[in-house]
């Protein structure tokens, strides 16, 4: 390994397991016996959950495969891809949580990383004992705590809080309490996920300036987010990796606009979801969703432009009264906002077995990030029958909605408005005097 | 070359090198040593955490033993009789329950902590022996406060230990050495299967009747002892019952038994957990 190299990776892969279909029997025997073996069947299926032992079946799924890049000293290296594309895997190997398949990774250096901040807080503790508990997990001694233990409570902002149970903290105060501690880590080598997507705006400022510091210094930074244009500002170079491999590594303007051009052609239209299971109802109404603009599929979108979701729908002239709806959610889970073909009825529905569905809207007004999109079938009375949940996302990355060249930010809220300001020179005295 | 030099004044950086493990992996004995804060604190956390909130706090920790003791006491001591060698029934059986609580506490949290920190274990990189062991160790301070109690018990009794009492540290040695044996085998198994959770709470039960803690080794056929005493716990409680009320002389032959035996579980223990060590995080 040279010298000035932090991270070398070679070959890299990381193999999981999935779950085979049962067969499912229809006789009584036959069930009954499939529940006789089923411990057996279990066990099987337990000790396969060990990919080391290795094999290639059909229900491998390699997360990462041949992945293979260096890292210089004092470098900070942006990783950007869809979900699902291993960015979440590499870190985890590269932080020793989970092992790698094959392959080999060397790193110079100590090693942190903040897969999440605030790992094993526990809300029966003090804000104090909490540091110290997050502290020690993350690798740092006592006396190291000891000597930053000021600077620390400084930078959260929770000095009047120190001896309260965490549970009574608001979770932004939670999140800050956990950034403070993260950012006092001295590794040489830093592995950061997406933990810039907490907090509150200024907050967040707060978290980018000193990861800043800690980029401007000699330490090198491995830097995951969905979040363009904090990779874009903090990172020297990006990688970009689709489908668990490597597909492109250059300076980061280069890759991200790769990223979003790829995201282009890559709709995951092979989600199959007949095979998934239906928990409201025996029939699965929904038989195929698709996610587009005005003409082509595709996935990340800028702000403001128009979002079209077609979703293929079978059984509507059976039951007058289904309605199909839409549900955009944040990726923590909450609904941001829902819209249904009762909303807005189509004034006479042909009769067929399947109706195509085109939910257009000539502009979602979310603020750049991630979010889920649901769709549903409901029935007025009985509620929902069918649902296709958390299985699509849609990226929404910044454009100038403003025209102003303002940077959006997820710290700006959930909606961008579009408004103005009228700003006019006001008398001298206040309004309530005149 | 800018960053060279500054490698040059940290003259040692260490280099870590990861990847794909076969087979058996010795423990680390410097990193488990690095992160003993860490142990510390996680230990400190379980003591702190499991009397947050409670009215009766750290009183829980004698509750469990005095009550099974008092139950002990009337229905094996009182209703059946059994032979308690001359001492009290009461202190007889407390005398046992103090070793024996911290045994069965100690194995099921340690059980439960890699599933229990399961968050933790998939988030970060530690040694991850330290969630068994802080278990372990945690369960030490409700052992203390029990043998606080029983020594209570000895003075109320007006029972004076033999001298035999400095043995009692090697007891509490093979004891904890069980424990980490033990716990070691089932934490890691537990995170594969979690079978070995739902057997804990009554396999811990079993377990009490095959260890002398209602009634006396002596009621075990005499060649069966040794074979008996391959449960670790044989050794210790008896040994207990010997140093504190010197109801027998002191058992070295059982007590040598569950030392070997304890430290085959206890090595074998770490061995299995440092080789299934590397699936936690993958199926935890």
């Amino acid at each position: 390994m040279h010298q000035d190299l932090a991270i070398s990776v070679r070959d890299l892969g990381k193999a999981y397991r999935l779950g085979l279909e049962q067969e499912k029997s229809d006789t009584l025997f036959g069930s009954m016996s499939n529940m006789a073996k089923a411990p057996f069947r279990n066990l099987r299926n337990l000790r396969r959950l060990d990919t080391a032992s290795g094999g290639e079946g059909k229900d491998t799924l390699w997360a990462l495969r041949d992945v293979s890049f260096d890292v210089h000293k004092g470098e900070v290296l942006g990783i950007i891809g869809r979900n699902g594309a291993g960015k979440s895997t590499l870190l985890k190997v590269l932080s020793r949580i989970t092992e790698p398949t094959t392959g080999e990774i060397r790193m110079r250096g100590r090693v942190s990383s903040l897969l999440e901040v605030g790992t094993g807080f526990h809300p029966e503790l003090s804000g104090r004992e909490n540091i110290y508990m997050n502290g020690t997990i993350l690798g740092m001694r006592k006396a190291e705590i000891d000597r930053k233990f000021d600077e620390i409570v400084d930078f959260s902002g929770v000095e009047r809080f120190l001896d309260t149970p965490i549970k009574r903290y608001s979770s932004g105060q939670k999140v800050r309490l956990a950034f403070s501690v993260a950012a006092h880590l001295e590794p040489e080598i830093l592995i950061v996920d997406e933990v810039l997507a907490v907090g509150d705006h200024e907050f967040q400022a707060k978290c980018l300036g000193k990861m800043k510091q800690v980029a401007g210094g000699e330490r090198t930074v491995l830097f995951v987010s969905h979040n363009m244009a904090a990779v874009a500002g903090l990172c020297c170079r990006a990688i970009l990796l689709t489908g668990g491999k490597l597909v492109f590594d250059n300076e980061p303007s280069k890759v991200i606009s790769k990223y979003i051009a790829g995201a282009e052609n890559q709709t995951d239209n092979n989600v199959n979801l007949l095979n998934r299971s239906n928990q409201y109802s025996e029939k699965k109404y929904i038989q195929s969703i698709k996610i587009s603009d005005t003409k082509q599929q595709k996935r990340t979108f800028l702000m403001g432009e128009p979002v079209n979701i077609h979703v293929r729908v079978e059984g509507l002239s059976n039951d007058p009264s289904l309605q199909v709806g839409v549900i955009i959610k944040s990726m923590s889970g909450e609904w941001l906002a829902m819209h249904n073909t009762g909303m807005t009825p189509p004034s006479t529905l042909e009769q067929a077995e399947f109706h195509d569905c085109i939910f257009q809207c000539d502009s979602l007004p979310l603020v750049p990030g991630r979010y889920a999109i649901d769709v549903s079938v409901a029935n007025k009375s009985a509620g929902r029958v069918d649902a296709v949940e958390d299985l699509f996302s849609i990226d929404i990355i910044e454009s100038d909605v403003y025209g102003s060249g303002y940077r959006s930010t997820s710290g700006d809220g959930v909606f961008y408005l579009k408004a103005d300001w009228n700003i006019t020179a006001a008398s001298t005295l206040p309004t309530h005097v005149q | 070359m800018s960053t060279t030099q500054s490698s040059s004044s940290k003259s040692e950086i260490p280099e870590v090198i990861i990847r794909p493990r076969r087979g058996w992996v010795a423990v680390d004995w410097k990193e488990l040593r690095d992160y003993r804060d860490l142990f510390w604190f996680l230990t400190w956390r379980n003591v702190k955490v499991r009397y947050a909130q409670s009215a009766l706090g750290i009183s829980w920790a004698v509750i469990q033993p005095v009550f099974s003791m008092i139950v002990f006491t009337i229905i094996f001591g009182r209703l059946v009789k059994i032979d308690s060698e001359g001492a009290p029934y009461a202190v007889f059986s407390f005398a046992a329950l103090v070793p024996w609580t911290y045994f069965s506490n100690a194995m099921t949290d340690s059980t439960n902590s890699l599933v229990g920190n399961a968050e933790m274990v998939k988030k970060v990189y530690f040694p991850r022996l330290i969630l068994p062991l802080a278990a372990i160790s945690s369960k030490l301070v409700d052992f203390a406060i029990a043998f606080v109690l029983m020594l209570g018990m000895l003075i109320f009794y007006r029972i004076v230990p033999t001298g035999d009492i400095w043995v009692i540290p090697l007891l509490v040695f093979i004891m904890v050495l069980a424990a980490s044996g033990l716990g070691t085998w089932l934490g890691a198994l537990a995170v594969q299967y979690r079978d070995v959770k739902h057997a804990m709470s009554f396999a811990t039960q079993l377990i009490m009747y095959m260890a002398p803690v209602v009634y006396s080794v002596s009621v075990i056929p005499e060649r069966w002892q040794l074979v008996y005493a391959l449960n670790p716990m044989v050794g210790v409680i008896e040994g207990f019952r010997s140093a504190l009320l010197g109801t027998r002389s002191m058992p070295w032959d059982l007590i040598g038994v569950g030392m070997f035996s304890s430290i085959v579980l206890a090595v074998s223990g770490v061995y299995y957990f440092r080789r299934m060590e590397r699936l936690f995080s993958d199926v935890a």
